[in-house]
């Protein structure tokens, strides 16, 4: 398990590199965009990562609440954080990708809105956990991430009816993308999973760890440094 | 009287002669709401075509900043003489106690909108092009909305260092979409478009948010 982590660790610096090379390189330039375009390989990957992690928080919250276990609250803490960070890229890449192509920064348009939302409940996820103290904090966590989740769909079909400024999906049907392009699309997809796990993981060792020491904080004051009761 | 219904009706009597004789939610909301609308008229020209564009967004803002006073008030009061352990360790359902105080804090809201609504209409020259009755079931539907979402946050918070700032950090991103329905619903009505969509939205949301509410409410009320 030790070794397991500088491996993948190195594994995954590859593949990133390789993706970069192939989205500033390898890809074709799109025709009306030019090289603008390419931040849509780190656009859209960021996207659905930040969307699975939140996925997994919401499991890993749901699972709490009927186990108990404190692993699952660990991967809920953990897949929030680097959701937040992901949906934070895809927030700041997008106005970038939208100035020289829209003319504006920003729009309140049904996806950008809607990742914005669900950036802010999030957000909010995190200051609960940062305010609430220590022993009911996985309890109260769990619960919010459950009505967070609830709340998504709302927030999709609410702002469903502004009118849609964002391109279309490229996966769905009706999508017209070079098959290069998508190539390189998934490739930095996986690229970005894979990072996406392996800050997950180290996050998640690191939370672990900083149990163990608070527990053994705890643990010293109850009965001193000696083993001898106080 | 010891029926969940009967325990409902009692914390919520309680509730509202303790704010009968001292006005303390209602007053401060009042007073709350009333300068929000005043600094809002600093920050445009309330004319009346204009107004009738913002005033559903106006209305709203006021409302829910106003809610967020009395909402904080909610459980503060049981903490001062441990009655929430009391509560606690009683036999009484949880259920009973959360319905009781969602209820009085919709009457408490209920009655700032009922009080502030036809201010609302002489600053900015109200006049509703379309159905009356329809911002009342909005004015209902969304006030549940925010109070439900609201009393389960509050007691949420409680837990929480700085809890009268946590409120708002928990309430306002999950209600963004009742909020934006609220809004959007009053707006078409009184330009006089059909808002039935987000009608349909609002009532989703109030009985979707209300199940989860009280499903999940004895868990937060015993979290240790």
């Amino acid at each position: 398990m030790k070794k397991a982590f500088p491996i993948f660790a190195v594994l995954t610096a590859v593949l990133l590199s390789y993706a970069l090379y192939e989205a500033l390189i390898g890809a074709p330039t799109e025709q009306t965009m030019g090289n603008v375009q390419r931040i849509f390989y780190y656009h859209v990957p960021s996207a659905w990562t930040a969307f699975i992690l939140f996925f997994v928080n919401f499991g890993a919250s749901v699972y709490y609440l009927i186990k108990r276990c404190s692993t699952a609250d660990i991967v809920a803490l953990v897949s929030a954080e680097v959701g937040v960070v992901f949906c934070t890229v895809v927030l700041v890449t997008g106005p970038i990708w939208a100035r020289p192509v829209w003319g504006i920064w920003w729009t309140w348009d049904m996806r950008l809105t809607s990742t914005l939302v669900l950036w802010l409940i999030y957000v909010s996820y995190l200051f609960l956990r940062r305010f609430s103290s220590s022993g009911q904090t996985p309890l109260l966590a769990a619960v919010l991430a459950v009505l967070g989740a609830l709340c998504v769909p709302f927030v999709y079909f609410s702002i469903w009816f502004f009118r849609t400024q964002h391109p279309q999906p490229v996966m769905g049907d009706g999508g017209s993308i070079d098959p290069r392009m998508l190539h390189v699309l998934l490739l930095n997809w996986l690229a970005f999973s894979c990072f996406a796990f392996l800050v997950c993981w180290s996050r998640y060792r690191l939370e672990t760890l900083q149990r163990e020491v608070d527990q053994a904080h705890a643990l010293e004051s109850l009965i001193g440094p000696r083993g001898g009761v106080r | 009287m010891s029926s969940p219904a009967g325990i409902t009706r009692a914390t919520l009597l309680k509730d509202l002669r303790l704010e009968w004789r001292s006005k303390d939610a209602i007053n401060s909301m009042l007073f709350f709401s009333l300068l929000v609308v005043v600094v809002f008229s600093f920050s445009f020209d309330p004319s009346a075509e204009e107004s009738r564009q913002i005033a559903g967004g106006l209305i709203w803002v006021a409302f829910l900043f106003a809610a967020v006073v009395a909402l904080n008030q909610t459980w503060a009061r049981e903490i001062r003489n441990q009655v929430l352990d009391a509560y606690r360790v009683s036999p009484a359902p949880a259920n009973s106690l959360f319905l009781a105080k969602t209820l009085g804090n919709f009457i408490f809201v209920g009655v700032l909108e009922a009080l502030m609504t036809p201010l609302f209409i002489i600053f900015y020259r109200l006049r509703s092009l379309g159905p009356i009755w329809q911002l009342g079931l909005v004015a209902v539907l969304g006030t549940w909305a925010l109070v439900v979402n609201g009393t389960f946050f509050a007691a949420m918070s409680l837990r929480t260092r700085s809890r009268e700032i946590m409120l708002p950090l928990l309430l306002f991103p999950i209600s963004i979409p009742a909020l934006l329905a609220m809004v959007q619903a009053t707006t078409a009505v009184l330009v006089g478009e059909g808002a039935r969509f987000w009608i349909v939205l609002l009532v989703t949301y109030d009985l979707v948010f209300t199940t989860v509410c009280l499903l999940l409410f004895e868990t937060v009320l015993n979290a240790e």
